[in-house]
């Protein structure tokens, strides 16, 4: 008997309090930084696209999402002649994120991409790049790998020796 | 000529004002459950959610009146309509201050236990009528609780009529004037408070629905306004329990300064509030339990109340 008053006293007590609600669409919450939301595709500082076009997102790919054919410009370097994410499908998995050897595509908090209709979420690559490097400021695939493209040979990488001459390895 | 156009002024604006009072209550118990369970409720129709009664109202009227072919088409359609008319005939004999009220019968209490017993049939014959074992049990569950509780209900009520020395509204408000009821009746309040919460068949007297066990009781296959119509006797129901509570316990209208009329509704306002802190708190009992405080401890506190006031009384005034 004394236990229903003290509950009644209890739930009294809430009147005072705040609501815990957060009223989304006017008020903001703050996402954690590791939210996946909308993938885009990042660039390099020197404003080059970073996607090497490998396909290695594209297997990653649970439901099979992301689709894009590789292609090669005058200079050597690989990159996508199309790249399409279908949102529709996408999970937000994050794997492609994971796979990429790029740091191209990558997941950001922003997930309010709702359309009224289903063919608006298919996303193709001018709507997938963005500007800036995303994540990863400062990093340029190119300039670390050993890869030689047109304005940069073998062994000019960064922390990367000259190529060795084989024939004065010997003993 | 003036006199019926009085009475028939205050019928109607009685009828209107508490039906729209209990459409109101749809929003102020969702409100006030949400604040205290740390949430807005509805807030986003009109200012406040005000006029979520609005939409919820022509939400029931435009839905699909159904009716199910297994059904007892007759006393289907009949039952809803016997708990608004029970509820409402009751509030005639209500005074909601000296110039406002329907009648004043020399029997209004004996009327409102009647009519409030009239309206187990509504829960019954609904169960019955829509041929589902959910729908009878929830009815059976209703009959078994209203008619144990409408018992010491009666009894919780006559150490008031023995100090008032009647049974009219009127004149239990009047004999008030030096001591609200609810300090030598104390007792008698508290079981008429959890009556009336069974009576009413709110939370945590809520059994006949139990949408945990249930479905949703005796109104499962109720759809549309048909449904609409029990949810609003519910919150009648709530309303005259607390518009009595006020009346027999608390002095009615009777106050210092406000007009009576103001009195009155910030009195039955306040007990509506505390019905809903009840819902917002207490576990809904099992029901063996609820049998078990009905028949052995609240109906012989109700007759201990009794012997007790009347023994007093005899004492003092014999």
């Amino acid at each position: 008997m004394l236990g229903l008053f003290q509950s009644i006293w209890a739930i009294l007590k809430h009147t005072f309090r705040r609501p815990v609600t957060v009223q989304y669409p006017d008020e903001q919450f703050d996402k954690p930084p590791r939210f996946r939301g909308r993938i885009i595709l990042s660039r390099d500082p020197d404003g080059q696209e970073r996607c090497v076009a490998c396909y290695l997102c594209s297997a990653a790919c649970p439901v099979d999402c992301i689709a894009l054919q590789a292609t090669e410009d005058e200079r050597g370097r690989r990159y996508p002649a199309f790249f399409r994410i279908n949102f529709s499908r996408c999970i937000y998995c994050g794997y492609c994120e994971e796979a990429c050897p790029t740091y191209a595509i990558q997941l950001t908090p922003d997930f309010e991409m709702s359309e009224y209709q289903r063919q608006n979420l298919v996303y193709e690559k001018e709507d997938l790049l963005i500007s800036g490097p995303g994540k990863y400021p400062g990093y340029n695939f190119y300039r670390v790998a050993g890869l030689a493209i047109g304005g940069k040979g073998k062994g000019e990488a960064e922390d990367e020796d000259p190529p060795v001459d084989l024939r004065t390895l010997m003993p | 000529m003036s006199e019926a156009v009085v009475a028939l002024i205050n019928v109607l604006g009685i009828l209107i004002a508490v039906l729209s009072v209990a459409a109101g209550l749809i929003w102020v118990e969702r409100r006030l459950l949400a604040l205290w369970q740390d949430r807005y409720g509805p807030n986003r129709t009109g200012p406040f959610g005000l006029l979520q009664v609005v939409a919820d109202a022509i939400k029931m009227f435009a839905k699909e009146d159904w009716i199910p072919p297994f059904a007892d088409k007759p006393v289907y359609v009949i039952a809803p309509a016997i708990i608004i008319v029970t509820v409402l005939t009751s509030f005639a004999v209500i005074p909601f201050s000296p110039a406002i009220g329907v009648v004043d019968l020399n029997i209004g209490l004996l009327f409102f236990l009647g009519m409030s017993s009239l309206g187990v049939y509504s829960v019954v014959l609904g169960g019955w009528s829509s041929n589902n074992k959910y729908s009878l049990l929830g009815g059976l569950r209703g009959a078994a609780q209203m008619l144990s509780y409408e018992v010491f209900m009666g009894l919780s009520l006559m150490g008031v009529v023995m100090l008032s020395g009647s049974f009219s509204l009127r004149d239990i408000v009047e004999a008030q004037r030096g001591l609200w009821f609810c300090i030598p009746q104390l007792l008698g309040l508290v079981i008429f408070m959890v009556a009336g919460l069974a009576e009413a068949h709110r939370l945590p007297f809520d059994l006949p629905e139990a949408e945990a066990e249930l479905v949703a009781g005796y109104h499962s296959e109720y759809s549309g306004m048909k449904f609409g119509m029990f949810f609003v006797g519910e919150y009648l129901g709530i309303t005259l329990i607390s518009a009595l509570i006020s009346a027999l316990f608390f002095g009615g209208w009777l106050g210092p300064i406000l007009p009576p009329l103001v009195w009155f509704l910030i009195k039955m306002f306040a007990f509506i509030g505390f019905f809903i802190l009840m819902r917002a708190t207490l576990p809904r009992p099992r029901y063996d339990q609820l049998m078990a405080i009905g028949w052995k401890m609240l109906l012989p506190l109700a007759l201990l109340n009794l012997v007790v006031t009347g023994g007093i009384l005899l004492a003092a005034g014999g």
